[in-house]
């Protein structure tokens, strides 16, 4: 049976499976996502994960997480 | 200064050197395209742009990156839409982990159909960032002892509204910019309020080291054709600031001379 992790992205509940062995890391995640990492910043539970850091923050149900990037503005 | 114009006229804002005195945002355009050819055509070397959360249903859309190269322009990550200090901290810090930059514009905002600065929450937003190493170049009320608390708090430019965020309006406050100007050290930049070209030469003629604008571009009918009237206003009001304008006088002052009249 394959466990799974309720995430919310952005404000919506999304739910994925956890990877087979140990849980799903913010790297795990954007790469389901196919986000480009280098373009994207995060916000876990509001405390930022810096970039060096997503292969080793791991994520649980019930986290909410804030994925952003550079948009036009004035 | 005595207008004489001998090598570059740059002008200097937490260490970096720019030789445009326009900073364009990048909001508010019909698509991407537009974006990229209107800050080329505006010649200007310092963008703003917005943070917002990523479409998780389109993660392969084109990114303004793609468009606006940040290795060629100096993005100046915003705070637009953010009325509260906390939320202006929060996107940020989001800003800095995205790019990398220290250099922001801080904007706290009132209610619409103002978007007036908020200027308790600029004060505790501005005093957050400094302590957390940030570069604040900070967008204010024309308000001399605002201007002056924040310049004395270590903000890097003082940016007060010619008149609200996307009125183009044009400058509603010329001679209390000059005031305010009077006593400030660091890069005075007017930001918000012009609508067209000549309001741009009146920023640049009063002596702002520069100006910062994005409807009067994104909104003309022709948004890459009024990037390069703006780019050639800002230097046309530079020069004529530093050349120093004639007198006003009460009367004419004929150019001809009135001897040697035919009788």
């Amino acid at each position: 049976m394959t466990s799974t992790v309720t995430l919310t992205l952005n404000g919506e509940s999304r739910i994925f499976d956890a990877p087979e062995k140990g849980s799903l890391s913010v790297q795990g995640l954007l790469i389901l996502l196919e986000l480009d990492m280098r373009k994207v910043a995060v916000e876990l539970n509001e405390e930022i994960v810096p970039r060096s850091r997503y292969l080793e923050t791991w994520l649980a149900s019930g986290d909410s997480l804030e994925i952003v990037h550079f948009i036009g503005g004035g | 200064m005595d207008g004489s114009i001998t090598g570059e006229d740059t002008w200097t804002v937490a260490g970096r050197t720019f030789r445009s005195r326009l900073i364009v945002g990048t909001g508010r355009y019909k698509d991407l395209e537009e974006t990229g050819a209107a800050i080329e055509a505006s010649g200007a070397e310092i963008v703003t742009v917005a943070v917002r959360r990523v479409n998780l249903s389109d993660p392969k859309a084109p990114m303004l990156q793609d468009y606006v190269d940040p290795k060629k322009f100096t993005y100046l990550p915003n705070t637009a839409g953010c009325f509260t200090a906390r939320e202006a901290v929060r996107t940020l810090r989001l800003a800095r982990e995205a790019g990398g930059w220290n250099l922001v514009k801080l904007e706290v905002l009132g209610p619409a159909p103002l978007l007036y600065p908020d200027m308790p929450g600029t004060f505790e937003a501005a005093a957050e960032l400094i302590k957390d190493g940030f570069e604040v170049m900070v967008y204010c009320a024309d308000d001399p002892l605002a201007a002056k608390r924040l310049e004395d708090m270590g903000c890097v430019a003082i940016m007060p509204l010619g008149a609200p965020i996307g009125s183009g309006l044009g400058l509603q406050n010329p001679a209390m910019l000059s005031m305010i100007m009077e006593n400030v050290k660091v890069p005075f930049v007017v930001d918000a309020g012009v609508g067209t070209a000549s309001d741009a030469v009146i920023a640049m003629e009063l002596g702002c080291d520069a100006v910062l604008l994005n409807s009067a571009i994104a909104h003309a009918k022709n948004p890459v054709t009024m990037a390069k009237a703006m780019k050639h206003a800002v230097q046309a009001g530079r020069l004529a600031h530093l050349a120093g304008r004639m007198p006003r006088r009460m009367g004419a002052d004929p150019s001809s001379p009135l001897t040697g009249l035919i009788r």
